[in-house]
């Protein structure tokens, strides 16, 4: 089985974020001609863009630093679900406008903090992508955050339906901050995700404070996706991003 | 060894490689945008040249990498070895002077000061109309044609443009 390989912590560590930011910019990328505006289209693939950018130099890094051979193509396409070290906020579907918009404010704020700390660890090329990609992330924060303040303070339908894509995604935020095994082998290299959530949590509340939503408060929590325990959504998102280049192994752009 | 007659001296290669025009706003050029961060002749005699991509998931990259192969192979480099560099990010700061006119003429806004710092009060600079130079203008997408750009519109000339995003 493929999915008991071992890798050592640093490529562990580089192929969990690659993996977030991968699926989330599949996900983002399904919006492509449909999103409620042609600016927001634009919007929502640009984004899509920076993260896949972001996902290329963590997979790439991942498999170098594993030293078996894997390049960002053998990582995004020849695993299976199970060997995906995402958290599950990012695989879920898209559901509606507001429902993406809750995601994309909860993770870009995570993203933020994560890239800002990361910006300063002592491996030189997680240093490099973090001080690069906190730039763009800050605009997906804010861009977020400016759809969850119209929406949420907009029309009694608009708060409603904000709130509740609120709902549906909160469950899936405390995982954003568990520390695992490899996190903690890692020090001075990772960010502790732990030690994120109060500058999370500082920017995200105020936000939905102006934007008259309330922070839920969930009966569960999702677990487990940086052990490849995932929902059942992935597996279809795979299916259809993995299929082409599977479907003609070994050909390049 | 490569054949010394065929390698060309240091600034040469820089200029050829300064030279070439950026895939998706061929008014700039490499050297305008600031993209080219070094270029070395390596002990074995190959060009080694350091490229910052403007953003990670930017699709010029790779039509970047090999444009720069092709002109300094015609600038007589024998061996090209082209090494992209993320750390120091990019900033718009880069950007020439001739290349902020150039764009301005092209119709693309060319950015401002990168922003400092974060502060609580969000100040953004205000956008000249590159079409009438109007600074009465107001963003309607964050997000544009390309990474870089972000879609305005202006009230006095009712012209979109884009605008070249500080970063």
């Amino acid at each position: 089985m493929t999915g008991a390989r071992t890798l050592p912590p640093l490529a562990a560590y580089a192929l969990a974020l690659g993996d977030d930011a991968l699926i989330l910019a599949q996900r983002l990328g399904e919006w492509a001609a449909r999103a409620p505006q042609l600016e927001e289209d634009v919007a929502l693939a640009n984004i899509a863009l920076d993260l896949l950018g972001q996902a290329r130099i963590l997979l790439s890094y991942a498999g170098t630093v594993e030293g078996a051979g894997r390049d960002e193509d053998d990582l995004a396409y020849l695993r299976d679900d199970r060997d995906f070290r995402n958290v599950q906020l990012v695989e879920i579907p898209n559901g509606d406008f507001a429902v993406t918009m809750a995601r994309l404010l909860v993770f870009s704020a995570y993203q933020y903090e994560l890239y800002t700390v990361l910006g300063t660890s002592d491996d030189a090329t997680l240093a490099g992508l973090a001080g690069k990609a906190v730039k763009e992330v800050t605009y997906h924060r804010d861009h977020a955050t400016q759809w969850v303040l119209r929406l949420g303070d907009g029309t009694e339908l608009s708060h409603k339906r904000t709130q509740a894509g609120l709902d549906q995604v909160w469950p899936y935020v405390a995982e954003l901050f568990d520390t695992d095994d490899t996190v903690s082998r890692l020090a001075g290299v990772a960010a502790d995700p732990a030690t994120l959530h109060p500058a999370w949590q500082q920017y995200v509340i105020p936000v939905l404070t102006e934007a008259t939503l309330r922070p839920p408060e969930p009966r569960w929590r999702s677990r487990g996706g940086r052990d490849g325990l995932h929902t059942e959504h992935l597996g279809h998102l795979l299916a259809e991003m993995q299929h082409l280049h599977r479907s003609h192994p070994g050909a390049p752009w | 060894m490569s054949d010394p007659a065929r390698t060309a001296d240091h600034a040469t290669l820089l200029a050829a490689a300064r030279a070439v025009p950026d895939p998706e706003i061929p008014v700039l050029t490499l050297g305008d945008l600031g993209v080219i961060r070094d270029l070395r002749v390596a002990g074995d005699g190959a060009v080694e040249v350091d490229i910052t991509p403007t953003y990670t998931g930017c699709p010029a990259t790779a039509v970047i990498a090999s444009d720069v192969q092709a002109a300094l192979s015609r600038a007589g480099a024998d061996q090209v070895r082209i090494r992209t560099v993320l750390s120091p990010p990019w900033t718009t700061d880069w950007m020439s002077q001739a290349g902020r006119s150039k764009l301005r003429q092209f119709g693309i806004a060319p950015p401002g000061p990168a922003e400092r710092g974060s502060g609580p009060i969000r100040l953004a600079f205000s956008v000249r109309c590159p079409q009438c130079g109007s600074p009465d203008t107001r963003e309607i997408s964050h997000f544009g044609s390309t990474p870089c750009k972000a879609l305005w519109t202006c009230r006095s000339c009712a012209e979109p443009f884009d605008a070249f995003k500080a970063i």
